[in-house]
């Protein structure tokens, strides 16, 4: 069934098509159509599914936690501060070993309080446990929901969902909706290995001393080096099943290209057009979309970006003292590498300033003309 | 009171590593026994942390999620809506969290959770201060005394916050007092709480001795002489309004119960008759609630 609905109605889609069993939320814009959506198709009472309406994101999380620990597939949303607000509870939930699913919304962190996209607020969150996969459409966001499920139940580590705020959250497009005879086939139901029974008690999440904890680390670490292949076969089946894939990176354009712009989310189908423009009028360059953000796809990208001479990265986030994420993170995967392409940062779009067709052209002509960045930080549209 | 019999199972094993005299180690061994086995316990970060042992051992026989320490309520309810969704319902959720869990950082989950009338027993073991990082004060830390923060040049300047009042005016099905040195009050009103649904609220004083510098054999004395000084009266309260008070016929002056306390050792003459007052206006205001 095809139906034209925003990215957060995408959502909501997808967590019943899921098959969820315990939401817990709390509402923060613009994530809050996704909650309001699910109340409504709760209350309908068509589903096996408990809605906490939590006091607060942190005890969301908490609440995700414990109905985790006792053995249902569970789900929340959030965006910005709410996300900051839960940062402790995230490294519960990995810790823990819990496949929950949350979706962000992307939005900027205040002050000057904004409640318009960019992707500091789940960026700020890289080294939490969470695997992280950025949207670039509607689509993509609740087919990447049902997959985030399967990942997430076979490497028992949570999952963080990414769309842009408005650009997707608010804004409609055709998606196409598996039916839930379809997706049943695809998602089976959850089987935790350590339910709640009281006939056999046990203790969880309690204390490690030095001697034990290392290791319960290194294996969040080992769970982490599992997820490209888990990701790959998941995608794979969905793409048999449903005739869509994605890839955790997806490179577009020409074959081989001197200059290779690396986008995430929606910037990318912006990125799309003007690269389709700019090969028209006979250059060489091609888009590269990371969609996988943790783990990083570092063999994957090392693998698509050969004979590319400079790498043009857009980040809409900033880590203040270094500067894009996203270039950071690729410039220290490439650093093993024998092919070592310059990293040009390009920093837009700060707080939902629009990423235009313009500012793309004039990064991929900046890093064309220049052989070398004139500095760690580009930035790009920028009111001086 | 009528003689009971208390249960002979024991769900809290040997080999756990409480102090010599934790009140808190009596309050668990009885709340257990009145649980029973088919319970989950949730614990925010506590003293409880860390006297069941260290991974892979443990003393407890029950369920027990260790949680974060803002988060007794709401991973509770997390708890409770998972089981429900698994058809059982009547697997008891309880939380086990100390005054600092329930009174100060985790006070936003437990009022949420009893907004929301979880169906959870929430436990909150007050032993008057942050006990497990080496007693320093919390809202539950009693006026003028002693604690690492509060140290005896300025002690404790405020009162120990109302927290059954504000538990009572979430209007919860129930809530009640208890003490380690009766025993089969503590268990009966466990036993009355495993039979109603909803949030219900256990407030249990539990003497600290490292923290409250007693020696290790007065705990349950001090308990008995906490309730007998109208310092801890025991009392219920159901649906918000109707109080039940089980009142102790042997009054002492507030005196005995001090000073047997060495955080309590820097009080003058003026400080002890300041805090009778104060004892005496907090006994009369519940008093005046339970006529209501």
């Amino acid at each position: 069934m095809k139906r034209v609905i925003t990215g957060n109605q995408a959502v909501a889609y997808g967590v019943i098509l899921s098959r969820v069993e315990v939401i817990s939320a709390y509402p923060i814009t613009p994530q809050t159509t996704i909650v309001e959506e699910l109340s409504e198709l709760i209350a309908s009472g068509r589903l096996n599914t408990r809605f906490l309406k939590v006091e607060s994101e942190h005890s969301a999380m908490a609440a995700l936690i414990g109905a985790s620990t006792g053995g249902v597939r569970c789900f929340t949303a959030t965006s910005s501060h709410g996300l900051a607000y839960m940062h402790e509870m995230l490294h519960w939930a990995s810790g823990a070993r819990l496949p929950i699913v949350m979706v962000n919304v992307n939005r900027a962190i205040g002050p000057p309080w904004n409640i318009w996209n960019d992707q500091s607020d789940s960026l700020s969150q890289r080294d939490t446990g969470w695997i992280q996969f950025y949207c670039e459409n509607n689509q993509e966001v609740l087919d990447t929901i049902l997959q985030a499920y399967r990942i997430a139940e076979s490497v028992k580590l949570p999952v963080m969902v990414v769309l842009d705020a408005y650009v997707l959250s608010h804004t409609s497009e055709p998606v196409e909706i598996p039916s839930m005879d379809e997706v049943d086939a695809f998602l089976p139901p959850y089987c935790p290995e350590f339910p709640i029974d009281t006939q056999e008690p046990r203790s969880y999440s309690v204390i490690a001393t030095p001697e034990h904890f290392f290791e319960f680390r290194y294996k969040v670490q080992k769970a982490m080096e599992e997820v490209p292949e888990v990701v790959k076969k998941v995608d794979n089946e969905f793409r048999a099943r449903f005739g869509r894939g994605y890839g955790a990176i997806e490179r577009y354009g020409k074959e081989e290209a001197e200059v290779l712009l690396i986008t995430s989310g929606t910037v990318t189908s912006t990125s799309g057009i003007v690269i389709r423009k700019l090969i028209e009028k006979g250059r060489s360059v091609a888009g590269v979309k990371i969609k996988r953000f943790r783990p990083f796809p570092s063999e994957e990208i090392y693998k698509v970006i050969r004979g590319a001479k400079k790498l043009a990265v857009i980040d809409r986030n900033l880590s203040p003292g270094v500067g894009g994420i996203f270039a950071h993170e690729l410039r220290a995967s490439l650093y093993s590498g024998e092919e070592r392409p310059e990293v040009f940062g390009f920093i837009s779009g700060l707080g939902g300033r629009d990423i235009t067709p313009d500012l793309i052209e004039e990064a991929i002509q900046y890093t064309w003309e220049h052989p070398r960045p004139e500095g760690e930080i580009l930035w790009l549209g920028l009111k001086k | 009171m009528k003689n009971m019999e208390i249960p002979l199972s024991e769900n809290l094993g040997h080999g756990h590593l409480a102090c010599a005299g934790c009140g808190a180690a009596i309050s668990m061994r009885l709340t257990l026994k009145a649980l029973g086995e088919k319970t989950v316990m949730v614990f925010p970060a506590s003293c409880w942390s860390i006297i069941p042992g260290f991974w892979p051992y443990s003393s407890y026989r029950i369920t027990a999620i260790h949680a974060g320490f803002v988060t007794g309520g709401a991973t509770a309810s997390g708890v409770r809506a998972a089981l429900d969704i698994r058809g059982d319902h009547e697997t008891l959720v309880t939380v086990w969290a100390g005054d600092g869990a329930t009174f100060d950082i985790g006070l936003q989950a437990l009022s949420g959770a009893a907004e929301r009338n979880e169906d959870i027993i929430y436990i909150c073991n007050d032993n008057e201060g942050y006990m497990n990082t080496g007693t320093q004060r919390s809202s539950a830390t009693p006026y003028l005394a002693w604690t690492t923060t509060t140290p005896v040049m300025q002690p404790k300047e405020n009162p120990k916050k109302d927290i059954m009042a504000i538990m009572a005016d979430h209007q919860i099905p129930y809530a009640a007092t208890a003490t380690i040195a009766y025993p089969e009050d503590l268990i009966k009103k466990m036993e009355k709480a495993k039979k109603i649904r909803g949030s219900r609220f256990i407030h249990l004083l539990s003497p600290c001795p490292p923290g409250w510098r007693t020696p290790s054999e007065v705990s349950v004395k001090i308990s008995r002489l906490a309730v007998r000084s109208r310092v801890f009266p025991l009392y219920e309260i159901e649906n918000g309004r109707t109080y039940t008070i089980q009142e102790e016929t042997r009054i002492v002056p507030v005196r005995e119960y001090l000073k047997l306390q060495g955080r309590f050792s820097h009080l003058t003459e003026k400080d002890i008759e300041e805090i009778q007052k104060r004892v005496d206006d907090t006994w009369e205001r519940l008093m005046k609630r339970a006529r209501c």
